[in-house]
């Protein structure tokens, strides 16, 4: 019964990218791109600077609008334009800048954009803090600054902010941009366990990084883009971290990954 | 001054890493602050103001022989020429906050005011009849909703088509003036419904002792209420309170406050010709008391509603909430989900729409329309949010300071014209203290950063 449970969930991804293409001045910065994600999957998306993953997934966040392609959320065609068409579908996400409101207090931040009111309209403060601290308790246990602007604290406190506010609402699929490039290695350690137990709750992720390691530690499978094209598809037990390099610098693509259409031309 | 407190701070941050004598070596007057929770700015900005007063008293005094400065009658009116500057600082604040600016509110105020007089001397009369005691009513309505929607329609170039607020108002800044100038062709028109010339102040325009402490006592229930309140919220989640002494000094400052503005207008009385006047109509007994205070003036009452409707907007809603964001950082805002420029827009309306407000005041004020109204009130506008502690880096402001930046404005506008300096010299100084505020701001923020 439960495995086909599972099978059944297998069957559909959560989200599928088809053919998407963004560019900026002529120049094609997401060219051609299709990848998907299913429920309780954890995805790396890795390529160096300028290889396009954050403009793709800018995209599925709904911060720029693709030039073609289609979005598919559940099977069903998606129309996102803008971020909060985006979170009307459950994606969340953590941006490799924060973006979070520097003046404003923690909770503010996790609330921007969805705040609680009360039965008169106004804003419930009160309520918010309350649960801020709730949240923020399950990723930063330590963390009592609630009441100060968010400029005032560390990096790593600002980027639990950052986190915080995407678990808050009870995403379905998160897109974490570097969500540990600010963090200590307890942060990060925090983070991972957050990332394991997001997936059990059948949550798909989408995880940007550099840091192949972190990729590895985490990711189920690993997609590859260079100048702007996949490169490819693979699980992470598939492949080891010389040949995903390998992907990354020259597009050359293993034999057990599914090449995309920036793979490298095979020379033999 | 506000150097003076940053030095204090600066002083007491010293023994931090001493740990647990932090407490103890901490300033006097920084545990004050951090007990009662009152804004270092607030009280800089307040003895800026005592200090404006007394010099300018004092220098009456002793130069031209004739202090008048700190007499209830120059502080009456003081309160009533700070109101329509003040509403549309209040405005101001949200404009400048998001990172904007609004050079146009004193030509729109002035083609705002001779709209409002067309109406209501030449339109609605033919309309509804002469003397009809709802054509003031409509003009008024009218006038705000053509304020509103000169504001909306900046927005829209602002925001949607991404023309820089200060281009855009630069740009209004010329048209409405020169709207307001086609609209009469130049003309002055007198307004002399006297229910509309009550809304800018003057004796009738006034509420009296009795009604005046009513308001009084209002805000003092208002002020003992919301001390309570906060009070209650922060023990309900168990989050740290004030210690007692502190609520109940606040508590005893405000109605304090409170009682002594009521005490204040209530010290002015009507002038001795409008006495006789009133006497000569059967409408005063001459032989009973004919000292009648004014009380608070209408205008003054306008600005104040304003004001506590503009700090709830600001703080206690989602549009407040949103346009604080914004200012702190608009890409964030935009990303988190918030529509950026339906909320400008909307702040640029509001800014219109207070606009419009501030043009029936100072038009009922002047009993006329004239092409000249409202002629660089967007400067006194604008250094009133500033000097009132909201920054033009965006992201911080407040209501109350951009009032009582207006008032400081005000103090010194009337305090020279007082002792008699040239309108040359007065605006020389006008200019300086706002270049002088903002750079103490930055050596504010930059220190406390």
């Amino acid at each position: 019964m439960s495995t086909a449970n599972v099978q059944n969930i297998k069957a559909e991804p959560l989200v599928e990218l088809k053919n998407l293409s963004i560019s900026f001045g002529g120049i094609k910065a997401v060219d051609n791109a299709s990848m998907e994600l299913m429920p309780g999957e954890v995805v790396g998306l890795l390529g160096h600077n300028g290889a396009g993953k954050s403009t793709l997934i800018k995209i599925l966040s709904g911060a720029y609008k693709r030039d073609d392609g289609e979005i598919f959320i559940d099977g069903e065609k998606a129309t996102i334009n803008n971020p909060r068409d985006a979170k009307a579908y459950g994606i969340e996400t953590i941006y490799q800048t924060l973006a979070v409101a520097d003046n404003v207090d923690a909770a503010a931040n996790l609330y921007l954009g969805r705040e609680l009111q009360t039965s008169w309209g106004t804003l419930d403060d009160v309520a918010m803090e309350a649960e801020a601290r709730k949240v923020m308790g399950r990723l930063n246990p330590n963390f009592q600054r609630f009441k100060e602007p968010v400029k005032k604290l560390s990096g790593g406190q600002r980027q639990s902010v950052a986190i915080a506010r995407a678990i808050l609402f009870n995403a379905r699929i998160l897109i974490m941009d570097e969500p540990t490039a600010a963090l200590g290695p307890q942060e990060t350690a925090q983070v991972a366990e957050l990332i394991h137990q997001l997936k059990k709750e059948g949550i798909g992720i989408f995880l940007i990084s550099h840091d192949i390691h972190d990729v590895f530690d985490l990711a189920d499978r690993v997609t590859v883009m260079k100048n702007g094209q996949i490169v490819g598809h693979a699980k992470t037990e598939d492949v080891t971290k010389d040949e995903v390099l390998g992907m990354i610098i020259l597009g050359k693509c293993p034999t057990k990954a599914i090449p995309g259409p920036g793979a490298m031309e095979e020379s033999d | 001054m506000y150097d003076k407190f940053t030095r204090d701070s600066a002083v007491s941050d010293k023994p931090a890493n001493q740990g647990a004598a932090l407490d103890e070596n901490e300033g006097a007057f920084t545990r004050f602050l951090r007990a009662t929770e009152i804004d270092a700015r607030l009280l800089g900005m307040i003895g800026a103001l005592l200090i404006i007063w007394i010099g300018f008293h004092l220098y009456g005094h002793f130069v031209n022989g004739f202090a008048a400065f700190l007499k209830p009658r120059n502080l009456w009116n003081l309160t009533v020429q700070t109101s329509s500057i003040g509403v549309m600082a209040t405005g101001m604040v949200l404009v400048i906050v998001t990172r904007h600016i609004d050079l146009s509110v004193g030509s729109v105020l002035g083609f705002c005011a001779m709209f409002m007089a067309i109406m209501q001397v030449w339109v609605l009369p033919d309309i509804l009849g002469l003397g009809h005691p709802m054509i003031w009513v409509i003009a008024v309505l009218c006038g705000i909703l053509m304020g509103t929607l000169i504001g909306a329609f900046h927005g829209y170039l602002i925001a949607y088509l991404q023309i820089p607020a200060f281009i855009v108002t630069l740009g209004g800044l010329l048209v409405w003036r020169g709207a307001a100038f086609l609209l009469a062709r130049g003309e002055t028109i007198p307004l002399d419904d006297e229910n509309f010339t009550k809304l800018g102040g003057g004796p009738y325009g006034a509420i009296g002792e009795t009604a005046s402490w009513i308001v009084g006592g209002l805000a003092c229930a208002g002020i003992l209420f919301s001390i309570w309140h906060s009070r209650r919220q922060r023990l309900r989640f168990q989050f740290p309170t004030k210690p007692m002494w502190a609520e109940i000094l606040l508590a005893v400052v405000g109605c304090g406050l409170a009682i002594g503005f009521v005490t204040l207008v209530n010290s002015h009385p009507w002038p001795k010709g409008i006495v006789k006047r009133e006497i000569a109509a059967g409408n005063i007994d001459p032989n009973g008391d004919l000292f009648i205070s004014h009380g608070f003036a209408i205008p003054v009452l306008i600005l104040l509603a304003v004001g506590i409707a503009m700090t709830f907007l600001a703080t206690r809603t989602r549009f407040g909430r949103y346009v604080f964001a914004i200012g702190g950082n608009p890409e964030a805002a935009e990303l988190a989900g918030i529509n950026v420029k339906w909320v400008t827009l909307k702040i640029f309306a509001l800014m219109g729409a207070l606009t419009g407000l501030a043009a029936v005041i100072a038009s009922a004020r002047l009993n006329s329309a004239t092409n000249a109204l409202g002629t660089f009130d967007e400067l006194y506008v604008i250094a009133a949010a500033v000097i009132g502690g909201t920054s033009l880096a965006g992201g911080l402001g407040t209501i109350y300071g951009a009032i009582l930046g207006a008032v400081v404005m005000q103090s010194l506008q009337t305090g020279m014209v007082l002792i008699g300096f040239d309108a040359a010299i007065q605006q020389m100084v006008v200019g300086i203290v706002l270049v002088l505020a903002v750079f103490l701001d930055t050596l504010y923020r930059r220190r406390s950063d």
